[in-house]
């Protein structure tokens, strides 16, 4: 078992004919993903990496019975984008495009919320459940099958914690990268539920960082209805305040999102907080080792 | 990307957001011609320059002189202008060196009544705009949210109707405004929203926002922050921005599409992806060292933009030692360990250069630099890497 994506998933790529839509499928395909075809408007009857290519995501669907899609459009049409695979049912949608406006993602939020489908990203790397299916651009050989379930809002922080929980001989169930974007389609406390409610995640480990309080939250969570073992690390703990670390969320405002206040509330919910990023681990061995 | 609060007039104008008749000034003379040219008795002269608290600020040239101040006639305007144009402003949000004038607004006087705070900002938590006011106008709005979070009221709304007149009347009925200011606050409140949207803001605060003796409502100020992401939808926009209100380094690093923020350490950082980047910076400071800035190269970073990174790095002349941490996903460990090669060429690594290297092409990577002949330090995780930097300073 895993979360959102497993060896039967079925994905195409939106932007498939693009630079970056065509390297990724091939990456994809590679890691063993079931790439069933892409979409590119005005480009149907073309073929990448030996995938069909279709006009319109409703085609794909309907040719290739694709239940994901993961999306390579350019900012401006990236909207765009998400609500035709929302329209057309694709059941897990990840947006890997930096750059989408803000306000576009309150509207394309509101109308993932009303449909079926659960949107990861925008500006995130994707999702992979190890050795059965990665959707996006994560570099698959760090991973490996196991027990820790990860949610991140950072790409290549993630490919760290994996990396040092694949050194421990842990591995991962699923890693899904939610997006550095003040906007995202899902929230952490969406993933807590269902790793909670997957048998092969023994262990969360959650990627914070400054800004916004969507970690305090999910800690007030965590207390509530999770009754697996949590770790975490927040990055940002030396950043200071009205200056955006790179992504557009990253920002201390009015002295909140603040690394110290969210440590706290992660700790107060009986949340194991590594002090360094090289820690991220053995924080995870250490919450599964407390739980037991 | 801030705007001017001259600028952030002429498109409220455009908007119809109430203001009053101002004009801007680039010398002593102009600032003469515009006092008569508003016709008044009266007028206020304030600095233009993108950081607040300008009203308490002084001139670093002229200490007497305040970055907003009334004026009764043309030569008090030009007396003014003259000391700020051409000096450096320090407020509570420039820092010390504060920040330089080239251009002073001037404004006619008005009959207050009341003094208020708006502001529309994008609520994360609630994924929608947000409309917030408060009685207590003019003054430090950050304060009033920590001492009396009562007093700011709050109103979502969604960006595809706007703000409803509903929600004007029940901040009206909690602000006490009442008869024709009602009428003008309903005006007022739902265009500054309409302006919001309609221009991708991310922040538009008014302070303060101002209800006259005969019951208009009119923005005094305005500090508008607007989306880059979606600043091409907006041509007209991207054309106000100033660079001279930006820090050098920072201009410099974001017109080669890297993502920089000076710090105040003396260990310089280069790192792929944001969440990365901070977390080195934090390491840093774990084992004892401070960050000399914050450095994305991003996903897609090809050499030339490396080497420019670490010219960048290199300019500030704090820095005693860089440390690059790369984990490769999309970017491959070979286009930095060229990048590096390259850079120490041209600019020659005259400080400690501790490279720790993981992901895509790592053993590649790693070769080259051995190879390469240059003295590289070598680190194998994150912690070591950090360690090996800040010892290098150490010495």
């Amino acid at each position: 078992m895993s979360i959102l994506v497993n060896k039967n998933t079925r994905v195409i790529c939106q932007g498939i004919t693009g630079k970056s839509g065509a390297f990724h499928t091939k990456g994809c395909k590679e890691y063993g993903t079931k790439m069933v075809g892409g979409v590119t408007p005005g480009k149907s009857g073309e073929t990448v990496e030996g995938l069909p290519v279709f006009d319109t995501v409703e085609e794909a669907v309907l040719q290739t019975g694709a239940n994901a899609t993961m999306i390579f459009v350019p900012p401006p049409f990236t909207a765009d984008a998400i609500l035709e695979a929302v329209d057309a049912g694709i059941e897990v949608i990840c947006a890997i495009t930096e750059g989408v406006p803000v306000l576009d993602m309150v509207h394309v939020y509101a109308a993932v919320k009303r449909s079926k489908s659960v949107l990861i990203g925008p500006n995130c790397p994707g999702v992979i459940t190890p050795g059965e299916c990665k959707i996006g651009i994560m570099p698959g050989y760090i991973h490996q099958p196991g027990k820790v379930g990860i949610m991140s809002r950072s790409g290549t922080l993630t490919y760290e914690a994996v990396w040092q929980t694949s050194n421990l001989k842990l591995g991962q169930s699923s890693c899904i990268g939610l997006g550095g974007d003040p906007i995202v389609g899902t929230s952490y406390i969406e993933m807590f539920e269902r790793f909670e409610k997957d048998p092969q995640t023994e262990v969360i480990l959650m990627i914070g960082e400054i800004g916004g309080d969507a970690e305090e939250k999910a800690a007030e969570y965590v207390k509530a209805h999770v009754t697996k073992p949590v770790a975490a690390f927040i990055a940002g703990r030396t950043a200071p305040p009205g200056k955006r670390m790179g992504h557009a969320g990253a920002i201390i405002t009015g002295g909140k999102g603040t690394a110290a206040e969210k440590v706290k509330a992660l700790e107060a919910a009986g949340i194991v907080v590594a002090p360094s990023p090289a820690d991220m681990g053995a924080a995870v061995a250490e919450a599964l080792r407390r739980k037991k | 990307m801030k705007i001017h609060e001259y600028q952030a007039k002429e498109l409220f104008r455009a908007f119809q957001v109430p203001i009053l008749q101002g004009h801007v000034a680039k010398t002593p003379e102009e600032a003469q011609a515009a006092f008569d040219q508003l016709g008044g008795s009266l007028a206020v002269i304030k600095a233009q320059v993108h950081a607040g608290g300008r009203g308490k600020g002084a001139f670093i040239e002229v200490p007497a002189q305040r970055g907003v101040q009334l004026v009764r006639s043309g030569k008090e305007a030009a007396e003014a202008a003259k000391n700020m144009i051409g000096n450096r402003l320090v407020t509570i949000q420039t820092g010390p060196s504060g920040s330089p004038v080239h251009q002073v607004f001037l404004e006619q006087g008005c009959q207050i009544a009341r003094e208020l705070y708006a502001a529309v900002v994008l609520d994360r938590a609630a994924m929608k705009p947000l409309l917030m006011v408060s009685s207590e106008g003019g003054v430090d709005i950050e304060k009033v949210a920590e001492e009396t979070p009562e007093k700011i009221l709050r109103e979502h709304f969604d960006p595809a109707h706007g703000l409803m007149p509903f929600q004007v009347r029940k901040l009206c009925k909690k602000l006490n405004i009442s008869g024709p200011a009602a009428k003008n606050a309903d005006i007022f409140f739902r265009k500054l929203c309409d302006f919001f949207v309609k221009l991708d803001c991310s922040m538009a605060e008014i302070n303060p926002l101002v209800i006259t003796k005969d019951d208009k409502m009119i923005a005094l100020d305005g500090k508008i922050t607007f989306d880059d992401n979606a600043l091409y939808r907006h041509p007209d926009i991207k054309e106000l921005r100033d660079e001279a209100e930006e820090e050098p380094a920072e201009l410099r690093a974001s017109n080669s599409g890297l993502s920089f923020v000076k710090l105040e350490g003396n260990i310089g950082c280069l790192v792929n992806g944001a969440g990365l980047a901070m977390a080195t910076m934090d390491i840093i400071k774990y084992h004892g060292g401070a960050p000399a800035n914050f450095l994305d190269v991003g996903g897609g970073a090809n050499t030339q933009q490396v080497t420019e990174a670490f010219r960048i790095i290199l300019s500030d002349a704090n820095v005693e030692a860089i440390l690059v941490n790369i984990f490769g996903g999309i970017a491959r460990c070979t286009t930095i360990a060229q990048a590096i090669i390259d850079a120490s060429k041209e600019v020659g690594f005259k400080v400690p250069l501790v490279v720790r290297l993981e992901g895509t092409e790592v053993e590649e990577g790693k070769k080259m630099l051995r190879e390469s002949g240059l003295a590289i330090i070598s680190a194998d995780d994150l912690t070591d890497a950090a360690k090996k930097v800040v010892a290098s300073v150490g010495k």
